[in-house]
């Protein structure tokens, strides 16, 4: 890496933040051969620091924060020299020297130093426990301290203090804000708007002292307190400041460039010299430092079309052309607040601030203010011309506004302008407007990119554009623009976690390419399951089927029923459905059966639809200690997974029987009981086309037919009634079988979760899945037999042999309650795993059964702890 | 990082109105448990970061929400999927809340006190009205420096 010999590039990137990276996006898509180096002070790629405040609230890794993954730095031939730093800066040789003693040497450089937060000279202020709000690591000090529950006090009342005091407060610690004026955010909002945000603050435990200069900050040995001018004072153990910034602009000054508040720049962002750029938070552009992402970017492509100029002049140093010019950016803020939707734009209290606009004229404001509903909306006009706005409560249309402060557009009537604004929908943006704030796309380039590439879902308008990639917020913008553009026609995709937009196939390859084997571990690593968690179970599914069973279990992630193996009833009670497979049992079964309803007083005792015995009503605490009396096994009827296999008699009494329906269904369900699925799977085997088990409108329904058997599939019966739909005939009942079993496979690896068989034939093709089924000679069948064969094994037969072995503490009672007690041998006095129903109780119905039921090895790893 | 040491005795939790309801350990990560305090039916939960009580029955039709699925603030009731806010006792869509229950860790057992059972006692942050709240706490005259 260290390198003493001189490397030269083409163009030099000082700072690694969203301008570095910007910069070199810019000049990567004008130019595939200019060299590129980026030196990046942080020890990490650029990312963007503007979901630090996001962070703050849900606690993400802050490498999720990363603008581009590390592959693309390779891809785009970008050299990422990450952290290190530029000690000096020699404009007129070319040179540049690092930290670590490394020399470059450039054709064009572009510092993008960024800035430093403000800290005030208070006494106190270098105390443990005072920090800013800046980097992932404050954001890890701030939400340590709230989960501890400490006090923090915000100095600053701005966008970023409110957005850090929300953060604290939504971990339900306490947070104040201190605020030197009369009201929050007064470089955005005038009163009425600072008025309404100010209770919609308190109500989220905000709470906020105006008016107050702090004078010192209380120590000694850390931070204590604040005490104010006014000689009041407050207790906290956590201060953040949040008072502004500072352009970075020591190195531009230590090379000799001008430098006022930021390095000044001309409209081609060139500084005092004609070698060096300067673009984002230190940058000073007509008077004007930018503290904000959407001026970097705009900055960007004029800095990139400027460097391509300078390139083309070669190693002269006049500028040859002019890239058209940046004229400055309208302000525009919008606080990450959950709950509180604000937006301000340009000069919002017709004051003249709020960017590029002149200040001069006449001004003058209509409003819309329903204190009530805590609805604000203004426009600012000067000399006729829409010059900011300020939307709070209500946000519709600020696309449109701020493009039309941008292009100072001609306001007859505010009023109707702002009626207007608030019906508008995303098709009656401008081609300028700028949709997603956060990667600064255009409506424009949207549309483009949708024609060009001819995209049909929002993920992939979001992949290629990156309008929406950010933040989400202008999501929602995003898939109106495709529905415009398509005509309506648009194929959104089924998201497995909605919250996070992830579809199955989106977490399958994270999950594949990752080597992930646990539920937490792929939240962790992309989101999935951590907002509403509604999406756990399916995520467990995912894991546990592309792990072939060989994931570590995690019962958080299931569905109660799948935690204490029985179906949760309305008065939060259990059902008991032991397994019965094809519906035959036994006169000892049934009589232990009848022994546990009346000895735990069962209230119900109900045959079912698929053929088995439900125990009605069992009590949690009572489960362990009915299971052991039970002494059968769990007939998984609680679970998303392979239900029941049903049965007629068949040949062996029925006097139309073709095919031995019984056995053959028997023998199925031991094949595959134990398996997960994407929804429930019920099958049935009739012994003739009179078809008394139903198959017709099961998952998987097999009946015997002259000279063979009949596999088909797809078939529902509830809900909407289905048909199934024939798959294969074949000549034999273990080919049957086997059909049926490498259809199921299918269906495992390609069914969405909470797909059931029909609609999920319906989407895939019926032709396709026999492809995939049938065609021996493509191997895919071999494939999937094998990928059956290694889940099977590894799935548990009979969870209910947690009650000797819990899988977690007090699996089946409560905090200050145990388990009723046990029925049978003490815990760890194993019994043999499972009894078979061959012998003595087989014989009092005369049938002539020969069932070997095979208990799969459990090579589950152990559960999580 | 649960385990942050709270400087409080045992004795001090119950002077504060704290009622130990069992072992730390028996609640398993993003899952609930049910306990008593005081007569009244709680469940309580182990968060990723901390741990999180409300009452035991769902605002909806009294589900059991101990059994309910855990994310990283909330709960989803295992009956019709209503969806508690551990932090402010709201209720996603519904025109409900909750009460939530103050839990403290120490030396390994929960201890849980009602909310509202002592007076200064951490409400659920929502809508605390200025009139009822004024200023932050506390703001006092400082000693003459
Ligand atoms: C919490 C938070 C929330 C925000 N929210 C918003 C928002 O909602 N909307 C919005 O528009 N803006 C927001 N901002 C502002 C936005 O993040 C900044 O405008 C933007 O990140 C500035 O980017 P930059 O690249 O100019 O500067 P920086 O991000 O400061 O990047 C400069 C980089 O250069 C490095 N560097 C400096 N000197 C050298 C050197 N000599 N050699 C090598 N490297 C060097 C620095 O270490 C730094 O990594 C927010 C900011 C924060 C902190
Ligand atoms: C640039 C990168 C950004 C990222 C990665 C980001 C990330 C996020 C995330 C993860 C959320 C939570 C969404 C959810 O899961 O419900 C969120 C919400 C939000 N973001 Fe961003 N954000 C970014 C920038 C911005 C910017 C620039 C703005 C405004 C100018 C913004 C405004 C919001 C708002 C208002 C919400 C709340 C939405 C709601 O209430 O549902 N974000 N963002
Ligand atoms: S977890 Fe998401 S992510 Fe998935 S459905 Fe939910 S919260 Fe949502
Ligand atoms: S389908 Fe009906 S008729 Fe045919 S074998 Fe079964 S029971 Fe007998
Ligand atoms: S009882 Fe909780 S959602 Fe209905």
């Amino acid at each position: 890496m260290t390198d003493t010999l001189t490397t030269h590039t083409d163009v030099l990137v000082i700072g690694g933040g969203i301008a570095g990276q910007a910069v070199c996006e810019a000049v990567r898509d004008r130019s595939a051969e200019l060299s590129i180096a980026m030196v990046c002070e942080e020890p990490r790629l650029p990312f963007d620091r503007v979901s630090l405040s996001h962070l703050l609230v849900d606690g993400k890794d802050p490498a999720e924060l990363q603008l581009r993954p590390e592959e693309w730095y390779t891809d785009q031939a970008v050299d990422a020299i990450v952290g290190d730093r530029v000690t000096a800066l020699d404009a007129d040789a070319g040179t540049a020297v690092l930290a670590s003693g490394r020399a470059l040497s450039f054709g064009r450089a572009v510092l993008c130093t960024g800035s430093a937060p403000l800290m005030p000279p208070l006494p106190g202020i270098d105390l443990p426990g005072v920090i800013p709000f800046r980097g992932p690591e404050d954001c890890q000090t701030i939400r340590r301290a709230a989960a501890e529950g400490t006090e923090v006090a915000v100095i600053g009342g701005g966008l970023l203090g409110l957005e850090a005091a929300y953060g604290v407060a939504s971990q339900g610690a306490s947070a104040t804000v201190v605020h030197l004026m009369d009201r929050l955010m007064e470089r955005q909002l005038d009163d009425p708007a600072a008025e309404l945000l100010e209770p919609a603050l308190e109500g989220l435990g905000v709470k906020v002292l105006l008016e107050r200069q702090t004078r010192l900050i209380l120590g000694p040995d850390r931070v204590r307190g604040l005490r104010f001018a006014d000689d009041t004072q407050i207790e906290c153990g956590l201060v953040v400041v949040a008072i502004g910034i500072r352009s970075r602009t020591d190195l531009a000054k230590a090379s000799g460039l001008d430098v006022e508040r930021g390095i000044v720049v001309d409209d081609r962002m060139i500084t005092s010299h004609p070698r060096v750029l300067s673009v984002g938070e230190c940058a000073q552009h007509r008077g004007h430092v930018y503290g904000i992402v959407a001026p970097i970017h705009e900055q960007a492509e004029v800095a990139a079309q400027t460097v391509l100029m300078l390139d083309a002049a070669g190693e002269d140093t006049e500028v040859l052309g002019h890239p058209a010019p940046y004229e400055g950016s309208i302000l525009s803020a919008k606080l990450k607040v959950m709950g509180v939707d604000l937006v301000s734009i340009g000069d919002a209290d017709a004051s003249g601030g709020g960017g590029a606009t002149p200040a001069m004229g006449h001004a003058t404001s209509a409003a819309v203010h329903d204190r009530e509903s805590g609805v604000y909306r203004k426009l600012v006009v000067r000399d006729g011309k829409l010059a900011g706005a300020i939307l709070m409560g209500d946000t519709r249309g600020h696309e449109l506004l701020l493009d039309g402060v941008k292009h100072a557009i001609d306001v007859p009537d505010p009023l109707a302008l702002l009626a207007e604004a608030s019906q508008a929908s995303p098709a009656d943006l401008p081609d300028t407007a700028q949709v997603c704030n956060c990667n600064g796309v255009c409506k424009g380039e949207i549309v483009k990119a949708i024609q060009e590439h001819d995209l049909g879902s929002t993920q992939e308008v979001v992949a290629k554009t990156r309008a929406g990639a950010g933040c989400g917020s202008c999501k929602p913008t995003v898939s109106e623009i495709l529905k415009v553009v398509r005509g309506g026609k648009v194929d959104e995709a089924t998201y497995l976690c909605p919250c996070r937009k992830q579809t199955r196939e989106d977490l399958a390859a994270v999950v594949r390419e990752q080597g992930i084997d646990s539920v937490s571990e792929l939240s962790k690593t992309c989101g999935a399951g951590r907002e509403c968690g509604a999406c756990k179970p399916g995520l467990a599914y995912l894991v546990s089927e592309v792990n072939h069973n060989q994931h570590r279990e995690e019962r958080h992630a299931r569905f109660i029923n799948d935690r204490v193996h029985g179906n949760i009833q309305k008065d939060g009670t259990f059902s008991v459905v032991p397994r019965m497979r094809g519906g035959v049992t036994t006169p000892s079964e049934l009589r232990r059966i009848a022994d546990v309803a009346e000895k735990f007083d069962v209230p119900c005792v109900k045959v079912t639809g698929g053929q088995r015995i439900d125990l009605l009503g069992i009590k949690k605490e009572d489960l362990p200690a009915v299971w052991e009396a039970l002494d059968m096994p769990s007939g998984y009827a609680y679970a998303k997974s392979v239900r029941t296999v049903k049965t007629c008699v068949g040949n062996q009494f029925c006097r139309f029987g073709l095919g031995d329906s019984m056995n053959a269904g028997v023998e199925l369900e031991q094949m595959i009981e134990g398996l997960y699925t994407p929804h429930k799977v019920k099958l049935a085997v009739s012994g003739c086309p009179r078809n008394c088990a139903e198959s017709l409108i099961k998952d998987i329904g097999i009946v015997a037919i002259e000279g063979g058997w009949e596999v088909s599939i797809g078939g529902a019966g509830a809900g909407t009634v289905r048909q199934t739909q024939l798959l294969a005939r074949v000549d034999t009942k273990d080919r049957a079988l086997d059909v049926a079993i490498v259809f199921l496979q299918y269906y495992r690896e390609h069914g969405e979760y909470l797909e059931r068989t029909a609609p999920f034939v319906d989407r895939v093709g019926l032709d396709t899945i026999k492809e995939a089924v049938l065609n021996e000679e493509s191997g895919e069948p071999d494939r999937l037999r094998e990928r059956f064969r290694i889940a099977k094994a590894a799935c548990d037969p009979d969870p209910w042999r947690e009650r000797r072995a819990p899988a977690v503490p007090k699996q089946f009672s409560e905090l200050d309650t145990e388990v009723t007690a046990m029925v049978g041998p003490p815990p760890g006095a194993e019994k043999p795993e499972i009894a078979s129903v061959e012998g003595e109780d087989a014989g009092g119905q005369g049938a002539r059964l020969s069932i070997q039921r095979v208990v799969g090895a459990t090579t589950r790893k152990a559960t999580d702890a | 990082m649960l385990d942050v040491a709270t400087p409080c005795t045992a004795d001090e939790l119950r002077e504060e109105g704290f009622v130990d309801v069992g072992a730390a350990a028996d609640v398993p990560r993003l899952e609930g448990r049910r306990a008593t305090v005081d007569g009244r039916r709680v469940a309580v939960f182990r968060l990723p970061d901390r741990f999180a009580a409300t009452d035991a029955a769902c605002p909806h039709k009294g589900g059991p929400l101990s059994d309910g699925i855990v994310a990283d603030d909330c709960v989803t009731c295992p009956l019709h999927n209503w969806r508690l806010n551990l932090r402010t006792g709201e209720v996603a869509g519904q025109d409900a809340t909750m009460p939530i229950h103050h839990v403290v860790e120490q030396g390994g057992r929960l201890w849980v006190r009602l909310a509202g059972a002592c007076d200064g006692h951490r409400e659920p942050e929502r809508a605390a009205s200025r009139a009822a709240a004024p200023g932050p706490t506390p703001v006092r005259p400082a000693a003459p420096a």
